[in-house]
């Protein structure tokens, strides 16, 4: 017989209050562990819906012209004219070290064409790229095809007096209105979208870009790193970062985490005040236990040791069960709280192994002073028969 | 050189204001070998003596010298120690732990030695087979008579085979046939070699004692 012998049985004896002490336990356990996880679904969520919020890196060239502006970006020194970024700069921009983050790259080449006697700014974009970025368009008709094919804003629609359909001439290169944007209250209303290949052989500026729009996202790392990265393999851009968007979400997210946080630290301190008040109880009852421990030569670091032990076995199971109940808790509301329509049940070892070191780190702690209180009882006044 | 030696013990409680001197200036030597039934009217001083005797309760004056050992010099820790490898208590009310086995709570005071699992159940095994519990190993304490649970509480004393034998009104809460069942255990025990002390209000309990102390207010009356 060991020690362990010894805890194991007294546990087994005081089953209700055991369960008690367990529940209490893991209660704060599934709190912190249900906290975690939605924490991390809703960053995981902000990372795929990354593309709503649209471009959130934007590559110039380096000029010292006076700026312009592009949706609220400052454009630096976009001349319309002029040589400025490259293609051969976008696979550089996929090189970077924290690659993996980088969700859309998307180069655009801004030019001003003269159709029916009006000078109307032209960009070319890829469409496939574009339409990722820019959720929030709504085109009657559908995209470009392809280079004999253009998409108008709808201030431009008006002015020219066109609908899809029509057709018109852009540098005496006849092309098709594939669709119309609706209004959206930004540049684009004013602009002609082309393909990026028509609209660079048209404006005879092949493979020629005016500025690339980058969506990307980094869960471990500040947007500033990507940009640092992109600024070091294209040295000749000017890369900035448009955190708005973004910095919103990011700090309801961190606001989110200080209130997980303050929740949890709660909801363990009430679990330790618990196992604190039942760990004192438990002492209480079993002086006389205690007393004839004593009396027949344990030491009271024995004693310690078997407080220790049970409140040890006690945090583990709770922080078992709390970490199993969090995970389920957070499957259950997670996607309520995240707007996610199903999210998958993942085991993390690491959340796993901290939830239940946690649990039995608390259990062994709020024993500390019964588990003292019991080595420093006096035998003799345990054992009143005596 | 005595296996116990007393001298000039006093013990002297605060209970309110009021100052109780339990005990005062006792010696005493006690041989190996002997058995020594201590008796006294209640508050006389017999139990504090006892507990005294055992490492359990530190005087206010005097020495306790076990074995050469002063034992209320040794640090808490080493007089646990000492409890364990000289003193075998035997509790007024059995003491047994309720939720151990009959042969778990006979091998408690050897579940904090070195000794194996193995080792620690084979001598469990031969001082229950001495005492006459063999078979009732696996049963809890609720589940035994008054005297099976003092025979429990006796083999617990002496499994691991200290050189003193304690106990406190070992027949206090047994019939008077079990009460002398045990007596002849002790009385055999004794034979072997045994030391007990023993605290008793029963005459009839000192029949096979080879000494015994009277004590009257904290003071030796006759030894």
């Amino acid at each position: 017989m060991r020690l362990k012998d010894i805890s194991i049985n007294n546990l087994r004896r005081r089953k209700g209050k055991v369960l008690f002490l367990i529940l209490g336990l893991a209660i704060g356990i599934t709190t912190v562990v249900a906290l975690i996880s939605i924490t991390r679904m809703m960053n995981e969520d902000i990372s795929m819906k990354l593309d709503e919020f649209g471009a959130n890196i934007l590559i110039l060239p380096r000029s010292d012209d006076l700026s312009l502006s592009y949706g609220g970006m400052n454009m630096g020194g976009v001349t319309l004219e002029g040589q400025l970024l490259h293609d051969s700069d976008l696979p550089k921009i996929r090189q970077i070290e924290v690659n993996e983050n980088i969700s859309t790259i998307s180069p655009k080449l801004i030019g001003r064409v003269e159709i029916e006697g009006k000078k109307i700014p032209l960009m070319g974009v890829r469409f496939q790229e574009e339409l990722r970025l820019k959720k929030w368009w709504k085109i009657h008709g559908t995209e470009p095809k392809n280079g004999g094919e253009v998409l108008l804003g709808n201030e431009v629609a008006i002015q020219l007096f066109k609908s899809r359909g029509d057709s018109l001439f852009i540098n005496g290169r006849e092309v098709r209105i594939s669709g119309i944007l609706d209004e959206t209250g930004s540049q684009d209303d004013f602009l002609i979208f082309g393909d990026l290949t028509f609209v660079q052989e048209t404006l005879k500026r092949p493979k020629t870009l005016s500025l690339i729009e980058v969506s990307a996202f980094c869960n471990t790392c500040p947007i500033d790193e990507i940009v640092k990265q992109i600024s070091a393999k294209l040295p000749h851009a000017k890369v900035t970062a448009i955190k708005q968007t973004l910095q919103t979400k990011m700090e309801a997210l961190d606001h989110f985490k200080k209130f997980s946080f303050g929740i949890s630290m709660i909801v363990l301190f009430i679990g330790s005040l618990i196992v604190f008040t039942n760990m004192m109880a438990s002492v209480n009852e079993r002086k006389r236990e205690i007393g004839i421990f004593r009396a027949i030569g344990f030491r009271q670091s024995h004693v310690i040791r078997i407080i220790f032990l049970e409140a040890f076995i006690v945090g583990v199971i709770a922080g078992v069960i709390g970490y199993l109940s969090g995970l389920g808790v957070s499957h259950l509301i997670g996607p309520i709280l995240t707007g996610a329509k199903s999210m998958k049940l993942t085991i993390d070892p690491f959340l796993a192994f901290g939830s239940i070191l946690l649990s039995a780190l608390i259990g062994t702690l709020s024993s500390t002073y019964p588990a003292l209180q019991a080595s420093k009882m006096d035998p003799t006044t345990a054992l009143r028969s005596l | 050189m005595s296996l116990i030696e007393i001298k000039k013990l006093s013990k002297a409680y605060e209970s309110g204001e009021e100052n109780i001197r339990a005990l005062i200036e006792v010696d005493l030597n006690i041989e190996r070998g002997e058995f020594v039934s201590v008796m006294g009217p209640s508050g006389s001083g017999k139990s504090t003596l006892l507990t005294i005797l055992g490492g359990l309760n530190h005087p206010t004056e005097g020495e306790v010298i076990v074995d050469n050992i002063p034992i209320y010099k040794l640090p808490t820790e080493k007089l646990a120690d000492f409890r364990r490898e000289y003193i075998g208590f035997i509790f007024q009310s059995f003491q047994l732990i309720p939720y151990l086995t009959v042969i778990e709570n006979v091998m408690l005071p050897l579940s904090i030695t070195e000794k194996s699992n193995k080792e620690q159940r084979r001598m469990a095994e031969e001082i229950l087979e001495r005492i006459g519990l063999r078979g009732k190993e696996k049963r809890l304490p609720d589940q035994l008579s008054g005297g099976e649970q003092e025979r429990v509480a006796i083999a617990r004393a002496l499994v691991n085979s200290p050189p003193i034998l304690m106990a406190d009104e070992p027949t206090g809460n047994l019939d008077s046939k079990t009460g002398k069942e045990i007596m002849d255990l002790f009385r055999s025990l004794n034979q072997e070699g045994q030391t007990i002390v023993m605290v008793t209000h029963n005459f009839e309990n000192t029949t096979f004692s080879t000494r015994i102390l009277s004590l009257k207010d904290g003071r030796v009356e006759n030894s």
